[in-house]
């Protein structure tokens, strides 16, 4: 089972994450976008931090949506909406839980994908972070209908979701900024796969 | 990187408060980042709520007033506003005749005001959205058409209508003939350079120019060597002009700054557009020229024509009282 602190400390691993790969992802992002997704995910991120620092949370749900909301609130653009969308559906998921098991902490992710779906549109292969989320949650699914362990399971879907990011290069993009480019988005990574195989990664650090 | 900046991270802050010093005639909430009409919220007329990314300035919050925009959400540079913002504008213009939200399409943008519009209980909202860049490829494949140079027309034309007191839904049809009539092409000599990015968004060299950008810094459609303004003219006008029949009514002509290209080149350059449009039988019958939606410190221009026919005409002469467009007052 993992306890709330066990989500806590996956949602500053995250933070601590994207603040070291910011550049990184601005990086990235100037390529194919407009140089601002590194900035923004590190200025939503440390906002979440602070909301941790300042309240404690009784139920996964409580801290999922403060998590969800505060990205809405700080993130602007299209990562914003989506990831907070992401955690606003995982927290609705998990509900007045204070613990999860393996397989509702599959479910509550998946409903966050859901919700990203519903918010964003995106298809496999239209060069989003769906393209990186997508295939790490079914291998998530994979791993524990096998009778693996959450850890175990977890960095399956870490290795998923850094081949999906990888797989990303060669794509066209379909879908955001990037599309405006046509041709000449291939051979980039996406910025947006990028920032999702940090969320699986650190999930796949720090959950029990 | 050479700004007038104090910290990258205060840059949308402090323009904010520089605003408001400037213009006491405007209201502005620091803590949501809207930029009111002093008078806000007008009573049984309609609300015009814009917003976007910071960087393209004077849009939006310098067509805050009478006979323009009621409200202006300003987001980080080049980065959508977040709902709570478009939330707080909207409630502050709500005079109980609706409010319509005017968004430029981008991906980022439609998101954060569709939920907006989702949180905004009990006012009721109708929503344009502004996709006339040529550029861009419209189908299935792409998030569709970019809003840009459009934008500034359509919010002096929408903004006529609601302060003669028309009812929403007719404000938002208006909204979206403007935009159905409106193609705009822009191009680029230089990039530009996000403050907290530090250095040019993509390198472009002496020799060559990007055609069909964006206003976000973004790479063009295609990148071609360096021509006279001339030859420029005509790589912008062109897929304007074929894409909609502009003979059938006069038209609207707007060249645009991208930031850094003098008013000098600008009026160059519009002599260069008008000419063309004069060989290919099209009648302006309005022009604005200079920087109105800019990509921050890019040089370059765009070309928008709008169809205009009388109604728009006579809305387009309408008073205006703006920090970024001024006359009949």
């Amino acid at each position: 089972m993992t306890e709330v602190d066990g989500f806590v400390a996956w949602v500053r691993a995250f933070a601590a994450s994207i603040e070291s790969h910011q550049g990184e992802l601005t990086d990235l992002d100037s390529a194919i976008g407009d140089a601002d997704h590194g900035a923004n995910m590190a200025r939503g991120m440390a906002a979440v931090v602070a909301a941790l620092d300042a309240a404690e949370f009784e139920t996964v749900g409580a801290l999922f949506k403060k998590v969800g909301m505060t990205l809405v609130s700080t993130v602007g653009g299209a990562s914003g909406p989506l990831y907070g969308t992401l955690f606003l559906r995982i927290g609705t998921a998990a509900g007045e839980a204070t613990s999860l098991d393996p397989d509702s902490v599959a479910k509550a992710l998946r409903a966050g994908l859901e919700g990203v779906v519903a918010r964003g549109r995106p298809e496999a292969g239209d060069k989003t972070m769906f393209d990186a989320l997508s295939p790490a949650l079914d291998a998530l699914d994979q791993a524990l209908t096998d009778g693996s362990p959450l850890s175990e399971a977890l960095r399956a879907a870490s290795q998923a979701a850094d081949e999906g990011r990888d797989a990303t290069t060669p794509m066209l993009a379909r879908k955001g900024r990037a599309s405006y480019l046509g041709e000449r988005s291939v051979g980039h990574q996406d910025p947006g796969a990028t920032s999702a195989a940090l969320l699986i990664a650190t999930a796949a650090e720090t959950l029990p | 990187m050479k700004k007038l900046i104090n910290d990258p991270a205060n840059l949308v802050t402090e323009a904010l408060r520089g605003m408001a010093a400037a213009h006491p005639e405007l209201r502005v909430d620091h803590e949501n980042r809207v930029v009111f009409r002093g008078d806000a919220p007008v009573r049984g007329k309609v609300g015009l709520v814009s917003g976007g990314g910071s960087g393209h300035e004077p849009m939006h919050g310098g067509f805050v007033g009478p006979g323009m925009l009621d409200a202006a959400c300003a987001g980080e540079v080049f980065t959508s506003p977040v709902p709570d913002q478009m939330v707080a504008a909207t409630q502050g213009v709500d005079g109980g005749a609706g409010v319509l939200h005017i968004v430029k399409n981008y991906t980022g943008d439609v998101m954060n005001f569709e939920m907006a519009a989702e949180l905004a209980d009990g006012i009721e909202v109708e929503t344009v959205v502004v996709d006339d860049d040529v550029a861009v490829q419209d189908s299935l494949y792409t998030a569709g058409r970019r809003g840009v140079g459009t934008t500034v027309l359509l919010e002096k034309i929408v903004g006529a209508a609601a302060e003669q007191g028309r009812p929403l839904a007719e404000v938002a049809n208006l909204a979206r003939k403007v935009d159905d009539c409106g193609r705009s092409m822009g191009m680029a000599l230089t990039s530009c350079t996000v403050p907290a990015a530090g250095k040019p968004t993509f390198d472009l060299p002496e020799t060559e120019m990007e055609i069909g950008i964006g206003i976000h810094g973004e790479p063009g459609r295609r990148r071609v060597p360096l021509a006279p303004a001339r030859e420029i003219a005509e790589m912008l006008v062109e897929p304007v002009l074929s894409d909609l029949d502009f003979t059938t009514d006069p038209v609207i002509c707007f060249v645009n700054g991208m930031g850094a290209s003098p008013l000098l080149e600008l009026y160059l350059m519009y002599g260069e557009v008008a000419a063309l449009l004069e060989k290919a039988g099209v009648r302006v019958a309005r022009s604005l020229v200079g920087p109105y939606i800019t990509s921050l410190d890019m040089a370059g221009c765009s070309v928008t024509l709008l169809r205009a026919d009388d109604d728009l005409l006579s809305l387009w002469d309408a008073p205006v009282d703006t920090p970024g467009l001024r006359w009949g007052v």
